[in-house]
């Protein structure tokens, strides 16, 4: 069967949607969108999306597995929670957007050097060392995402902000050395691996 | 036989409601004995109350008051204290009519007065004019129920009738009761979820449910109240509802001839014929079902998976083309959409769910999704909690194969796709089963010029001659005089009067219920199943006591005409909007009293004014135009004729009196029945009297009209059409008589537009006509 055929039989079946349903958080909601538009419109950033929640949801239910998963729309989410207020069928629309973006990242099918996928990385990788935020590295690193002259020209930018910052004890220059953490950060990983390895086990297969 | 009886007239003044404190009773009893010859006036501090109407008893019982005027509040207000059946007798207005449409200031004390003693003479020369109503006697109570059509409505219709001690007549062409019913799987719901059931992929909804058609039969086979004729067909109609004569023929011609009180049509629907859409290949193969094959095909499933009707593979996926050949623009496709297709379809995609597992793929495609009735959309969320996928899409063409290919538009996506699936399930219209409509050659030729209107009848009778053409099967055969059938409304569905009463039809005592006046599904066929049986019965009821069915309930009156004056012209019998007049051999007319609603468009009709009721005929409505005073020219007190439907024109101005709108003191109102019995001599004789202007208010007409009679105030249109003609003879100015549409709500405009009136009228000046 020629990839075309395959393309065409896989479209408007529940082929992905059931995927999505087993391994997106609150994917079990996607099939109860009634296509109004609410979401969409209600966006604040709506025009932004490549594919707005509306769109996502029936590329879902098309069967549209590649185009969804590698997709940035869902990766726009600010989490303002406009649509899940004003969604008439109650859809979770931001949890069902990060369980997307979480889904797609995990499959390694999230867009690269997507900021808001890059920044989120960041997060992640800078809280698992402490067990919690480091704001000033957390700041710097994300400067300097871009490579070290674009990081100085952007650290430049911002001196004023950091000084009056340090000045009024938001921001401590000592952090950057080590920075202070939880009590028992081998315990935080090992629970958080845990909890991921738990995750894993119920992802179901699809390919 | 009122002949005989020596006439006694009376007048009973209420001074209640602020009467008394606005007007001068004396006055007003001066005017009615004075002006109005009345044998008797008396006043009375509150009329309608029960030493009012006692006073009043006993002037009839032992005074021998034989025609009153009941001088108070309008007509629509207190129907049941001045009930008084066994007289002649009419109200006169002067409270909304007067003193609320009036304000309370010195200056406006006078022509409040003037107007209420006008309105005073005008009621008591009506009264001259009236006599006691008595019924025609044509018929008796006849409690037999003719029901045509055994599906899902005229079984419930016939179990409603019978259950309420009514025998009924079913007839069922077929051979079997129960109809597309009787063909369906599963029905689609009757109940919504429960209340507070939240919004979730796991709530409990409601999922298709077992038909009950089964019960129903059994229900209806054993009811000893219900007859019934398999195999048969109405083969004549005749009569009027208490007195039909109703031949039954079965297939081999044997034929029973029954006597009927009222009849209900539930002639339901056929499917729209899938081979006229060529792109969605019906004929090309037998995996491109249609919505009621998908039942049987379901049904033969019996417990196991639903199969492929070409090879018998269990089918994995299928696809629904929503409204095929539906909401189209296109010449010989169904321009409506019947509005319960989706939930026929999501019904249909939960079969497969349910036979052949959730993996199954049901696509719906959709472009706009409804869902109506209760639980319409607790159903659609069941649909796609369980995994139906929707769609909103254009499907294009369906090609025919192992895996049928379905070409279609995305229209969310905005992208054109084909998927391959095992079957196709086309989602197809209701058509109604209508019998052949009356009028539909008369509207043919509405708006044509003369010269297209000859083509057209041309091409008319060639089609009747022609023996190839299709031509409708009638289904009651009615013997009248307009046409075999009920007429129909819009798109070949059978009458209704959509907006207010809608299991009428304008053929009295005959009533259409289910598909066959709009599309619906069964809950919504049962429900109006029981409602027609409902005025089935009614109309039995006042049928064998001669009183009228809606809208004017309860009336005794009737029209009659005087032999000597008839020309003969037919214009009643074409005009009468319920084809209650048919014609004797002399060519006269011959009213059926009981198919009469009591409109008067007869009456408007009569170029000779020679037909008449007992209480209202061209001299009722003649004498107050001719009562009402008109103040010399240099009083400069114009006279505004207003004839209102007492329908919708007459209540908004009471409303507008009572919600403290002013009108134009000039105004003199007279309610009409319909502004169909609008008689021109009317127009002309208040011209010729000194009226400074005439307003006709009666009810939209057209397409979407509001009037009560239907035909009534289109019929009043077309006639006043030639008013000009009159204005001119008179050498009057054609601003003086205007045509208004007045619903019910425009409380506020009915006033304005006498108020406009009024304005020409200072515009143009006073009538020359004023002696």
């Amino acid at each position: 069967m020629s990839e075309t055929n395959k393309a065409m039989i896989e479209q408007y079946r529940n082929s992905f949607l059931s995927e999505v349903e087993a391994n997106v958080e609150e994917g079990e909601w996607v099939k109860m969108c009634m296509q109004c538009g609410v979401c969409s419109g209600s966006c604040p950033l709506g025009k932004h999306w490549a594919h707005p929640p509306q769109e996502i949801f029936m590329m879902i239910r098309a069967g549209k597995r590649d185009e969804v998963l590698t997709s940035d729309s869902m990766w726009m989410c600010t989490s303002c929670y406009n649509c899940v207020v004003r969604c008439p069928r109650q859809l979770p629309i931001t949890h069902i957007m990060h369980g997307l973006a979480t889904y797609a990242k995990k499959l390694g099918l999230a867009p690269k050097n997507q900021p808001t996928a890059r920044f989120a990385e960041i997060f992640w990788n800078n809280m698992m060392k402490k067990g919690r935020v480091n704001e000033l590295k957390l700041g710097l690193s994300l400067y300097f995402k871009d490579g070290f002259g674009a990081g100085i020209k952007e650290s430049l930018r911002n001196k004023d902000l950091g000084m009056k910052m340090m000045k009024a004890k938001r921001m401590a220059a000592s952090e950057f050395f080590g920075g202070h953490g939880v009590k028992d950060i081998g315990g935080v990983q090992k629970m958080i691996q845990k909890a991921q390895e738990i995750e894993d086990a119920r992802m179901k297969k699809f390919d | 036989m009122s002949e005989q009886v020596e006439k006694k007239y009376a007048a009973y003044i209420c001074t209640g409601c602020g009467i008394g404190d606005r007007l001068d009773a004396g006055e007003l009893e001066q005017t009615a004995s004075r002006d109005g010859r009345m044998n008797l006036v008396k006043q009375h501090e509150m009329l309608c109350s029960r030493d009012g109407v006692q006073m009043i008893r006993n002037d009839i019982d032992k005074e021998g008051v034989n025609h009153a005027v009941i001088i108070a509040c309008s007509r629509r207000a207190k129907v049941e204290a001045f009930g008084f059946n066994d007289i002649a007798m009419t109200r006169c207005n002067i409270r909304e009519g007067v003193i609320w449409a009036r304000p309370d200031t010195d200056e406006a004390k006078e022509t409040t007065q003037e107007m209420a003693n006008d309105y005073i003479r005008m009621s008591c020369g009506e009264i001259k004019q009236m006599e006691k109503p008595t019924a025609s006697g044509q018929q008796s109570r006849n409690p037999n129920v003719l029901v045509v059509g055994g599906g899902i409505t005229g079984m419930t219709a016939a179990i409603e009738a019978a259950e309420a001690g009514y025998t009924v007549h079913l007839v069922e062409k077929s051979g079997a009761l129960g109809g597309h019913a009787a063909r369906l799987h599963k029905r689609v719901p009757f109940k919504a979820a429960p209340v507070g059931t939240l919004n979730s992929p796991d709530a409990n909804l409601p999922m298709p449910e077992d038909t009950g058609i089964a019960d129903m039969i059994a229900t209806v086979e054993g009811n000893d109240n219900i007859k019934l004729y398999l195999n048969s067909t109405v083969t004549k109609t005749s009569g009027a509802p208490g007195r039909f004569s109703v031949d039954i023929s079965t297939e081999s011609g044997d034929t029973t001839t029954e006597n009927i009180g009222s009849v209900v049509q539930a002639t339901g629907f056929n499917l729209y014929d899938p081979e006229n859409l060529p792109e969605f290949s019906y004929a090309g193969s037998p995996d491109i079902i249609t919505n009621l094959e998908m039942e049987e095909l379901a049904n033969a499933a019996g417990d196991g998976p639903i199969k492929r009707p070409s090879d018998g593979k269990e089918i994995t996926s299928v696809l629904f083309v929503q409204d095929a050949g539906q909401n189209s623009t296109e010449e010989g496709r169904l321009p409506y959409d019947s509005g319960i297709g989706d939930l026929v379809s999501i019904k249909q995609a939960l079969y497969f769910k349910h036979h052949n597992g959730a993996s199954c793929d049901t696509t719906i495609c959709f472009d706009n999704l409804r869902t109506p009735g209760a639980p319409g959309e607790d159903f659609y969320r069941s649909g796609q909690k369980n995994g139906v996928i929707f769609t909103k899409s254009d499907v294009r063409e369906v090609t025919p194969g192992d895996a049928i290919s379905v070409k279609m538009h995305d229209k969310i996506l905005d992208e054109n796709v084909e998927v391959k699936v095992d079957l196709v399930v086309l989602d197809l219209g209701m058509v109604p089963n209508s019998g052949p409509d009356p009028y539909a050659a008369n509207e043919a030729l509405e708006g044509l010029s003369d010269e297209d209107k000859a083509e057209e009848l041309e091409t008319q009778a060639a089609h009747a001659a022609d023996e190839t053409s299709v031509k409708v099967e009638s289904i009651l055969n009615l013997d009248y005089r307009q046409g075999t059938d009920l007429p129909h409304l819009k798109h070949g569905f059978t009458d209704s009067h959509f907006i207010c009463f809608p299991y009428e039809t304008r053929r009295t005592g005959i009533y259409a219920a289910g598909p066959v006046r709009r599309p619906m599904d069964m809950k919504q066929a049962m429900d109006d199943a029981t409602g027609a049986a409902m005025k089935a019965i009614q109309e039995i009821e006042n049928a064998a006591q001669g009183r009228a069915a809606h809208p004017r309930v309860g009336d005794l009156s009737y029209p009659t005409f005087r032999k000597e004056g008839c020309t003969q012209c037919k214009r009643c019998t074409v005009e009468c909007p319920f084809g209650a007049i048919d014609e004797d051999e002399e060519t006269y007319p011959v009213y059926n009293e009981a198919r009469c609603r009591r409109c008067g468009t007869c009456m408007g009709a009569c170029p000779v004014r020679v037909i008449s009721f007992e209480n209202y005929s061209v001299n009722t409505v003649g004498a107050q135009i001719k009562e009402c005073d008109i103040p010399e020219e240099w009083d400069e007190k114009p006279r505004i004729l207003v004839l209102a439907c007492e329908n919708d024109a007459y209540p908004a101005l009471d409303q507008a009196a009572m919600s403290g709108e002013e009108i134009s003191p000039w105004a003199r109102v007279i309610p009409v029945r319909c502004l169909g019995s609008t008689s021109l001599s009317w127009v002309t004789d208040a011209l010729n009297n000194g009226f400074d202007g005439i307003i006709l208010m009666g009810c939209k007409r057209g397409d979407d009209y509001q009037c009560h009679f239907v035909r009534g105030s289109a019929m009043a249109n077309e006639r006043m059409a030639k008013v000009g003609d009159t204005l001119e003879t008179l050498n009057l100015e054609p601003e003086r008589v205007v045509v208004h549409e007045v619903a019910i709500t425009d409380i506020e405009r009915a006033p304005a537009l006498i108020k406009d009136m009024e304005e020409t009228i200072e515009k143009i000046g006073l009538s020359p006509f004023k002696f």
